[in-house]
């Protein structure tokens, strides 16, 4: 299916500006095309999706949904869910999160859809299939989708509303969750289409110069680092890969176009699949500049008990992802 | 006409209200451009999403970096989107 892409850049970089397909210009330069233009159909095609999806579950919605419904448990995967269809903004995280805890949903339920909305984006999951296929990427979203249900079923167990701060718990008291009410906006199909085409390229366009910078940085790390470079430290048989990668990764932030590129040369030069996935989903899922804007919300034991217990479970998930695939 | 931007600081925030701050002096209104940066304030209008574009008090955007024309349309009292700018 992405031969489509191959044939593209044979036709512009051969044909169209006539250079020789057997020199090393040639060939970075068909590579260059090959894989820019490919990433950026899946990702227009993938925003896009997730640009229907919520024209018609907005995050309004969705909060009213899992305000007004019993789920026995459900609610969990719903939230999960919306989490990873929503394009995620770490400037919204915030506000999504006093919505969510004002609505009157369980912190918990507000935790899965936190946990899961970085880690499952539009750009990660364009990414992951141009450079690692349908399989590898349906692993990495569907452990992204439990792993939001688990940590916030086990999160809000820990009954940790007391460690909201002080602010939060204020407007909490102030706030009548009846009051809330979404007005579903009756607009046609048709009429919706020229916005979500608009926003699906303007997610494009705004990661476009990330994509080139990871593509670029990715191809120039295959030529310079050494092969089997990161077996010695890094392999699936060494029990430290994993902790180590996801210990390094959670303070990194780095946008998921630039990350997935160099993630494939780690697993070129010998490390194991399940240790880069469980790497990815540290750098995108948790950061540093997150931690600040949510210390603002969380006090310090729910900040500790977040990040530890997503940590943990990224982990987790890479031993059984390197358990399991190889 | 007061015109607030909600907006922790993101990339996006920004942008929306360079766009915002531009057509309002190509069109010549009057009006009063803020920029609300105070998580707390901002949660008092009830926005989940960021930024948001607030005219006189009244939440009209929200989570959408507009477009020229799509402020234009707002300020004008008019909703339609359009990319075409």
């Amino acid at each position: 299916m992405f031969k489509l892409f191959t044939y593209l850049a044979d036709w512009i970089v051969y044909n169209l500006a006539g250079i020789d397909s057997g020199s090393h210009l040639g060939q970075a330069l068909h590579f260059f095309v090959e894989d820019t233009s490919k990433i950026l159909v899946l990702l227009f095609v993938i925003s896009f999706i997730m640009g229907i999806v919520n024209a018609y579950f907005p995050i309004e919605k969705v909060r009213d949904f899992l305000v007004k419904r019993k789920m026995y448990g459900l609610e969990y995967l719903v939230a999960s869910l919306f989490g990873a269809v929503t394009p995620f903004c770490s400037c919204s995280s915030i506000p999504l999160f006093i919505g969510f805890v004002n609505g009157g949903i369980p912190l918990g339920i507000t935790f899965a859809y936190l946990i899961t909305s970085p880690l499952v984006n539009e750009v990660a999951v364009a990414m992951f299939i141009g450079y690692f296929g349908f399989k590898i990427t349906g692993i990495y979203v569907i452990s992204g989708i439990i792993l939001g249900m688990a940590g916030g079923f086990i999160l809000g167990k820990l009954k940790l509303e007391n460690s909201l701060t002080d602010w939060v718990k204020q407007i909490q008291r102030q706030s009548t969750s009846n009051s809330i009410e979404y007005k579903e906006e009756n607009i046609p199909f048709t009429k919706r289409l020229p916005g979500i085409t608009c926003d699906s390229w303007s997610i494009v366009s705004g990661v476009l110069l990330y994509v080139l910078i990871g593509i670029a940085l990715g191809a120039a790390m295959h030529g310079y680092v050494p092969e089997h470079f990161f077996a010695t430290y890094l392999s699936a048989d060494k029990w430290y890969a994993v902790p180590l990668a996801v210990l390094v990764a959670v303070p990194m932030y780095a946008n998921a176009a630039g990350i997935v590129p160099v993630i494939e040369v780690f697993v070129a030069k010998g490390v194991s699949i399940g240790t880069a996935l469980a790497f990815m989903m540290a750098v995108v899922g948790l950061s540093l500049p997150e931690a600040t804007l949510l210390r603002k919300v969380m006090k310090w034991k729910m900040m500790a008990a977040f990040f530890g217990l997503v940590t943990l479970f990224i982990i987790i998930s890479g031993f059984l992802f390197n358990f399991l695939i190889i | 006409m007061e015109i607030k931007i909600l907006g922790t600081g993101c990339a996006k925030c920004k942008a929306l209200e360079a766009t915002v701050k531009k057509v309002v002096a190509e069109l010549g209104i009057e009006a009063n451009v803020l920029d609300e940066k105070d998580v707390i304030k901002i949660m008092d209008y009830n926005v989940m999403r960021t930024p948001a574009l607030v005219i006189d008090e009244k939440v009209v955007s929200q989570g959408k970096n507009l477009t020229e024309k799509e402020v234009k349309n707002l300020l004008c009292n008019d909703n339609t989107c359009s990319c075409h700018n």
